[in-house]
């Protein structure tokens, strides 16, 4: 009994800091519909700037002092942020904002890299604080019990301030009504970035208040984003008493799978997740949401067409390019021109929901990777030939996409988008801590093709047949009348139901033939590198798949294959300078405010900007 | 004469506001049918429920016959039922007759196929029914370049592609020039009297309302206080005090 109230305790004490990054969350995303990914990148920030403040600053006044600093410093640097990244973007569609905050945690982590350096920092423990109390007779910290006093604190200020102070009048009202704002004679722009700060500076009092607990680290971002998003989904968007409720229940879960089932308490999470979802599909105490726009800015996307005969020779000679290219090229040309094909196919399926059906989703890489990882367990464990097991890829990668699809398909938009990222988490964490099955960080190794692909160039052309054919078939489906009405479910749902179309359904099998072809993706991937590990799953392996269509142009369908191309090709060169994440956050960014047709849209309206101008001189 | 469409006592609340209040009536087989009354009135409101685009709060919505309240949109639609939307909702991203042929790849029950080109499907069938609403010449234009009053006759076309019983039109020569206005309803009632259709539409172009309705149903604060022919509904005592207040049945209504 006294062992069940410590473990509730150290629950408890665990959900301040997760509270406090949630609650920063929920609300910048309540007020400007902003999903803000870097958000754990300011609690990373949190972490840093507290350490280095209280190695300044001594005693209980710096310790304590040097928390609220913190949280004064983050919310300053994401005023910054918010002013210059997002302000720019705040009329574009969703996808524009995340894209745009994940150039931001890319900066953020080089930028910390460069001043705090790549050794993880310990916290100080809090002055006076440094022992146990004794509670049943079991030890309990006691910062511990100090967190488990200020959570209720912070819970009520910010009640307080939302509730009862004219700031918190303006917050709710465009937490509602967004025009309304504007009606209230308030400058809206200014709202958001103090919204804007306030949240980041929740998030870094969240990482200062955790440093006697943990410490700070490089890693910390990606680390606590997976939660937050689960407290945020479970809690409901933008409910802060949501956002409590949820960081109690995951913290103190996770306490008891800790002691209770070791090897699960990723997935436990999870878990809970699922089953709130489906009985409450937006969060304990959401609301249902309206969906924003989708796909890019600029003019509206043109019909569709098949390339003409100009558009046919290109690609023809393309491929004939590369058919030839085992005659001239090295072993490490081939091995790179494998991975770009393998990418390109990776951000074909993407870009296939994405664009045509104007589905942001935040997890495909569970698909890629899954695919990879089917394909790798039956060869490990049983000696499954390559042939068959590289077909078992796409068909497992499917039926992964119809299990995840038939939860998250139901929603849309920002929500459509936090379910399929919490889901590949689901996949990740199963692939993490399921070590019997996939041995966990250690990954599966040995995993090689049959012998007669066992070489550079025939496994190359393999790759070439297998690449270039699901992008073809994606493409043939975009053309066909099953791609035609997902678009119509993305342009008008409503038209479209109102002709027969089941929209939902349409979107459940186009998701279901994405996550295939991601499969298909990562069966080639894992035998051309002969092993897969769970970074393949990660969330930012989701996330390069998503730039990388977003970076190519989400309104043209080539997009995602040249996104994919330019990427792969400049990553081997840019990943060997010191500070590559800075330079590709940086151009994310610019993409983002400057050319958001992307590479292939802005060489398109170039080129058509050119043939005007010469009709003109034509004439 | 049968009726095609019998709605009994339906209702829709928002949040405790009764936007629709108990409206009965019917629409008999090849009937054109107007439903008229000042903006907020609640006539889309009782559009959005007869074809399923809202849940009723309480009534029956009866097709032919057979129960359909509370039907999804697409089920009515299998069923004969076709519409037009007051904000039109064509796709933005196809060409003026791929809008049609996706209705017609939807009636052939085409939707799921991978192996056709979609806009080799039924192109001639579709541009036959660009010609009924006369736009045969604007078919390969991409549909987010079209003038309004173009998109209307567009959304009309595509109505009409599955051969509908029954349309629904809500407000469909809104923000048309008056003598387009005029033409679209004659087309409309030539619909009508060539393919036996009934049609249910909201107008506020009085002239429109008055050439063209066989019966005209007059809705105010979401209560029907007239149905019946034009002479009768211009000597109701009640619509002469709801419209003559304004002044503005006889005359060039305004739109919204
Ligand atoms: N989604 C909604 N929520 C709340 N009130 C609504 C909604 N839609 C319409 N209303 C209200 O219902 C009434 C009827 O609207 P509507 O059916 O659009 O009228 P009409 O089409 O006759 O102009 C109006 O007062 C309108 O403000
Ligand atoms: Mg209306």
């Amino acid at each position: 009994m006294a062992f069940f109230l410590a473990q509730i305790l150290t629950g408890l004490a665990n959900a301040a800091a997760l509270f406090l990054v949630a609650s920063g969350l929920s609300l910048i995303f309540g007020v400007t519909r902003i999903v803000n990914f870097a958000h754990g990148s300011f609690y990373m920030l949190g972490a840093f700037v507290g350490v280095t403040l209280m190695d300044i600053l001594p005693g209980h006044v710096g310790f304590w002092g040097a928390i609220l600093l913190t949280g004064l410093a983050v919310g300053l640097i994401g005023a910054f942020v918010e002013i210059v990244v997002l302000r720019p973007v705040y009329r574009a569609p969703e996808l524009f904002q995340l894209v745009a905050t994940f150039g931001v945690i890319l900066v953020i982590q080089d930028l910390a890299l460069m001043i705090w350096g790549a050794e993880d920092r310990l916290g100080p423990r809090a002055p006076g604080l440094r022992g146990v109390w004794r509670i049943f007779g079991e030890p309990v910290p006691k910062y511990d019990i100090v967190l488990i006093a200020i959570t209720p604190v912070i819970l009520f200020a910010l009640w307080y301030l939302i509730t009862r102070t004219r700031m918190g009048t303006l917050v709710r009202a465009a937490t509602q009504d967004r025009e309304m704002v504007g009606a209230l004679g308030v400058n809206q722009a200014w709202l958001f970035t103090g919204v804007f700060a306030l949240g980041s500076a929740l998030a870094g009092l969240g990482g200062a208040l955790q440093l006697p607990k943990g410490g700070a680290d490089l890693l910390m971002d990606f680390n606590i984003i997976g939660s937050v998003f689960v407290v945020v989904v479970i809690g409901g968007m933008g409910s802060l008493p949501g956002a409590f409720i949820a960081a109690v229940i995951i913290s103190v879960l996770n306490v008891f799978g800790v002691a209770y089932l070791p090897q699960s308490t990723l997935v436990l999470m999870y878990v809970v997740m699922a089953v709130v979802l489906i009985v409450r599909p937006y969060g304990l105490l959401g609301r249902e949401e309206v969906a924003g726009e989708h796909g890019q800015v600029g003019a509206p996307e043109r019909p569709i067409r098949p390339y003409g005969a100009r558009g046919r020779m290109v690609v023809i000679a393309l491929l004939a390019a590369l058919a030839l290219l085992p005659l001239v090229a090295d072993k490490f040309i081939l091995t790179l021109m494998i991975d770009v094909i393998v990418f390109a196919l990776f951000a074909a399926s993407l870009h296939f929901i994405l664009g045509s059906g104007g589905l942001v989703s935040f997890g495909h890489a569970a698909f890629f990777g899954g695919g990879a990882y089917a394909a790798a367990l039956l060869v490990f464990h049983t000696d499954t030939p390559m042939e068959l097991a590289f077909i078992a890829a796409p068909f497992a990668a499917g039926l992964l996409a119809l299990g995840i699809g038939w939860f998250c398909i139901r929603l849309s938009g920002v929500y459509f988008a936090m379910l399929t990222l919490a889901f590949s988490q689901l996949v990740w964490s199963l692939a993490f801590q399921w070590r019997s099955v996939t041995r966990g960080d250690d990954g599966l190794v040995n995993i090689w093709p049959a012998d007669w692909l066992n070489a550079t160039a025939p496994f190359y052309y393999f790759t070439l047949a297998m690449g270039v054919g699901g992008i073809l078939f994606l493409r043939h489906i975009i053309h066909a009348p099953f791609g035609y009405a997902l678009r119509a479910g993305r342009d008008s749902p409503r038209q479209a139901e109102a002709m027969g179309i089941n929209v939902k359904r349409v979107q459940f099998a186009a998701f279901a033939v994405a996550g295939a072809m991601a499969g298909l993706a990562g069966g080639i991937f894992v035998f051309s590198k002969g092993s897969v590990f769970p970074t393949e799953l990660e969330i930012a392996a989701s996330f390069d798949v998503l730039i990388v269509v977003f970076l190519g142009g989400v309104k043209t369908l080539a997009g995602g294959v040249v996104g994919a191309a330019f990427l792969t090709g400049v990553e081997d060169w840019l990943t060997r300078l010191e500070y590559w994440r800075l330079i590709l956050g940086l151009l994310i960014i610019a993409v983002v405010i400057i050319a958001p047709e992307g590479i292939v849209g802005s060489l398109r309206t170039l080129w058509v900007r050119i043939r005007h101008i010469e009709e003109e001189e034509a004439k | 004469m049968t009726e095609i469409l019998r709605v009994e006592n339906l209702k829709k609340s928002y949040n405790g506001f009764l936007a629709v209040n108990g409206v009965s009536f019917s629409v008999q087989k090849g009937e054109l049918k107007a439903l008229i009354g000042p903006n907020g009135a609640g006539k889309s409101t009782c559009f959005n429920m007869l074809m399923g685009q809202l849940k009723p709060t309480a009534g029956e919505v009866f097709l032919d016959g057979e129960r359909i309240t509370g039907m999804a949109p697409r089920k009515v639609w299998r069923r004969g039922v076709g519409r037009t939307f007051q904000i039109t909702g064509t796709y933005q991203s196809m060409s003026v007759v791929e809008n049609v042929q996706m209705a017609l790849i939807s009636h052939h029950h085409r939707t799921f196929a991978i192996l056709p080109r979609a806009w080799r499907l039924y192109r001639d069938e579709a541009m036959g029914f660009l010609d009924t609403v006369g736009m045969t010449d604007q078919a390969d234009r991409p549909c987010s370049v079209l003038a309004y009053g173009d998109l209307k006759k567009l959304e009309l076309a595509i109505a009409l592609a599955h051969r509908p019983r029954l349309l629904l039109m809500d407000e469909p020569t809104a923000g048309m020039a008056p003598s387009a206005r005029i033409d679209l309803m004659q087309l409309t009632a030539d619909i009508v009297r060539d393919q036996g259709v009934s049609v249910l539409f909201t107008e506020h172009d009085m002239d429109v309302v008055f050439a063209h309705a066989h019966h005209i149903m007059v809705l105010n604060r979401g209560e029907l206080i007239a149905d019946g022919n034009a002479e009768q509904v211009r000597n109701n005592p009640h619509v002469q005090e709801v419209y003559l207040g304004g002044g503005t049945l006889f005359k060039e209504a305004s739109h919204a």
